[in-house]
């Protein structure tokens, strides 16, 4: 509109003029200003577009998040036994003299599966990292990469159906226990499980350390593992430890596996060989035979919640960390 | 992070492929219906016998389309609710919460229908000693705070481990509820620790593995590597074999019903396809698959 020609002081002929004006002098204008402008337009459609996907992670969160809200709410004024629920073993839901909805023997499963893969899982992948990133060279490392991206690839149904197939029998075998589902089988396949997701982080934060770092160190005269554990260790131990806390969040939130290979039994373990069941599991297992609204299916959407809640903190506790290693760097 | 956010970035691509799946199933099922199609869905355990009726009637009335989905009887009877059904199969009875629901969306009350019986047959390994248990045994093996916890008890000696391994399971399947309002009695409920599994097949699947466990589902489901128990009411009463004529007889005691429920009474085609479930041709498909037919028992 600023044509800077066409600004003759407002009188009776330039207003004629200003009407022809347009039709010479805006056509070829106009012909680049609408490329312009549509270019102009694709690019704010694909930033919304971008600016859409960003934010809609965030979305999914609490949608996700207030669906399994509404759905255990109602609970809070049915006369709903909190207390009961984090404090008692019996987890009766469907029983005709007393339903009861305890969950503890269920969360110490989860929390005991989980603390044993983590056990076992948590030297194998620092180890495995520490090899992959700092030891192996070459096609070693190359294939060693691949091979932990595709055991990360694995899907847990097959985790599963190996546990008791497999790992199963081999668990009788040598301890004579009857029962070849248990804490025992469940720990270690969830251990294989978070394996991958845990070399891929920690290799990942041992790569950040600078070489300077490594370089200094073998000038000193360390030799290499004294490299790894008194300098790499320490400079990327925010990044292990939230490669640890995603490990965690992987096995506490299995749950296809758990159900096939840990017996799903309510009790609270008192060996390895016991049979267990986890929050996941029971879910799993229930949530399609209740009837809707009732007061099991509301349990059910409760024990979601509580295990949105458990991966949440193990998640924001990695996040946190994980930013913690960026200020150290950006000072 | 960068993985962490490709991993995002995969299940949210996932999430539409399944989104578009999903779309494409239903215009074709909404397409399908142009002809004459059937939905029927719910019990897990009368899956099998579902799909058998469903194959059969298919090939005897080409024009008629059947779907079969399991999921649980609680899914199927939910699924008639909101009308994504015309038939629900059940391995219990529709609770009176269920039915109110289905009055106050659909208008209509459901309609049962006995469609065949099912006789939940105790499994133990094929080594087992055992012949016969009589359900107050099974009862306080069972049963919340029960005495029976090893195979001595029960006078058999077994090689190896002398502990029963209660195999049972999950608390919201027909299967479940049967066996304890049969076993357990109706003001009982199951001592907690058994291994609950999701599946009938699972648990004689288990049991076939396990020496010193002991199992129930349904007959039909039996393999030669486990071993049917003979029952009896009580205790020195003669034990009863889990057979189709004992059952039909009335003389095995864990037998149940299993039910197709409709909106209001069957019309067109569904009634057809009912009425075949119910005619010889339809039950003699009930026995093929281990179940016992309804009429006679």
């Amino acid at each position: 509109m600023s044509d800077p020609a066409s600004v003759p002081p407002a009188s009776g002929p330039p207003r004629i003029s200003r009407a022809a004006d347009p039709v010479d002098t805006t056509l070829p204008n106009a012909r680049s200003r609408g490329a312009r402008g549509w270019v102009r337009w694709a690019e704010r459609l694909m930033e919304g577009l971008i600016y859409l996907c960003g934010w809609s992670a965030i979305l999914f969160v609490l949608a996700i998040f207030f669906f399994v809200f509404i759905e255990a709410a109602p609970l809070a004024v049915q006369g709903f036994d909190f207390v009961e629920f984090f404090t008692s073993v019996n987890w009766r839901p469907t029983s005709n003299v007393r339903p009861q909805f305890g969950t503890l023997a269920l969360l110490i499963g989860s929390l005991s599966v989980t603390g044993l893969a983590m056990l076992l899982a948590v030297p194998l992948g620092l180890g495995a990292a520490v090899y992959i990133s700092e030891f192996a060279t070459g096609k070693t490392k190359e294939v060693l990469k691949i091979v932990v991206e595709l055991l990360a690839a694995i899907p847990s149904v097959v985790w599963g159906f190996i546990g008791m197939m497999v790992l199963g029998p081999i668990i009788i075998r040598f301890t004579g226990t009857p029962v070849g589902v248990n804490l025992l089988n469940g720990s270690v396949i969830l251990a294989l499980m978070s394996v991958p997701i845990i070399v891929s982080i920690a290799e990942d934060a041992l790569k950040a350390v600078p070489d300077s770092y490594r370089e200094a160190a073998l000038s000193l005269g360390a030799s290499q593992w004294e490299v790894v554990y008194r300098v790499l260790f320490p400079a990327a131990k925010n990044g292990l430890l939230a490669a640890v806390l995603l490990g965690v969040g992987r096995a506490i939130g299995e749950t296809m596996a758990v159900l096939m290979v840990t017996g799903h039994a309510i009790q609270i373990p008192r060996s390895l060989l016991d049979p267990i069941r986890t929050l996941t599991a029971t879910i799993a297992a229930e949530l399609g035979e209740t009837v809707q609204g009732d007061t099991h299916f509301r349990a059910l959407f409760l024990i979601g919640l509580v295990l949105f809640a458990l991966t949440f903190v193990v998640n924001l506790a990695a996040d946190l960390i994980v930013k913690g290693i960026r200020h150290e760097k950006n000072a | 992070m960068a993985r962490a956010l490709a991993v995002w970035a995969s299940i949210a691509a996932s999430l539409v492929v399944l989104g578009g799946c999903q779309g494409r199933a239903d215009r074709g099922l909404r397409r399908g219906e142009a002809a004459a199609s059937i939905r029927v869905e719910g019990s897990d355990t009368m899956v099998q016998l579902a799909q058998a009726w469903a194959e059969h009637y298919h090939a005897i009335q080409p024009s008629v389309s059947i779907q079969v989905l399991g999921g649980g009887s609680g899914v199927g009877i939910a699924s008639l609710t909101d009308g994504n059904c015309d038939m629900a199969n059940a391995s219990r009875e529709i609770e009176p919460k269920e039915i109110a629901r289905i009055k106050a969306n659909r208008g209509e009350e459901p309609v049962t229908h006995v469609v065949g019986h099912d006789a939940l047959a105790i499994f133990v390994h094929k080594d087992n000693p055992l012949d016969s248990i009589s359900i107050e045994e099974l009862a306080e093996i069972y049963g919340d705070g029960g005495k029976i916890t090893r195979w001595s008890q029960l006078g058999v000696k077994l090689q190896g481990d002398d502990t029963i391994v209660r195999v049972s399971r999950q608390n919201s399947s027909g299967t479940y509820a049967y066996f304890r309002e049969a076993v357990l009695g109706r003001n009982r409920d199951f001592k907690l620790g058994s291994i609950d599994l999701s599946g009938s097949k699972d648990v004689v699947s288990l049991v076939s593995r396990t020496p010193n466990a002991i199992g129930y589902s349904g007959m039909g489901y039996a393999t030669p590597e486990v071993k049917m128990l003979k029952v009896s009411r009580k205790k020195g009463e003669p034990a009863v074999a889990p057979t189709i004529e004992n059952a039909k007889k009335g003389d095995y005691p864990i037998t149940r019903a299993l039910y197709i429920y409709t909106l209001g009474e069957a019309k067109g085609h569904v009634k057809q396809y009912l009425d075949w479930i119910l005619s010889p041709e339809g039950q003699k498909i009930v026995v093929e698959l281990g179940y016992v037919p309804r009429d006679e028992s």
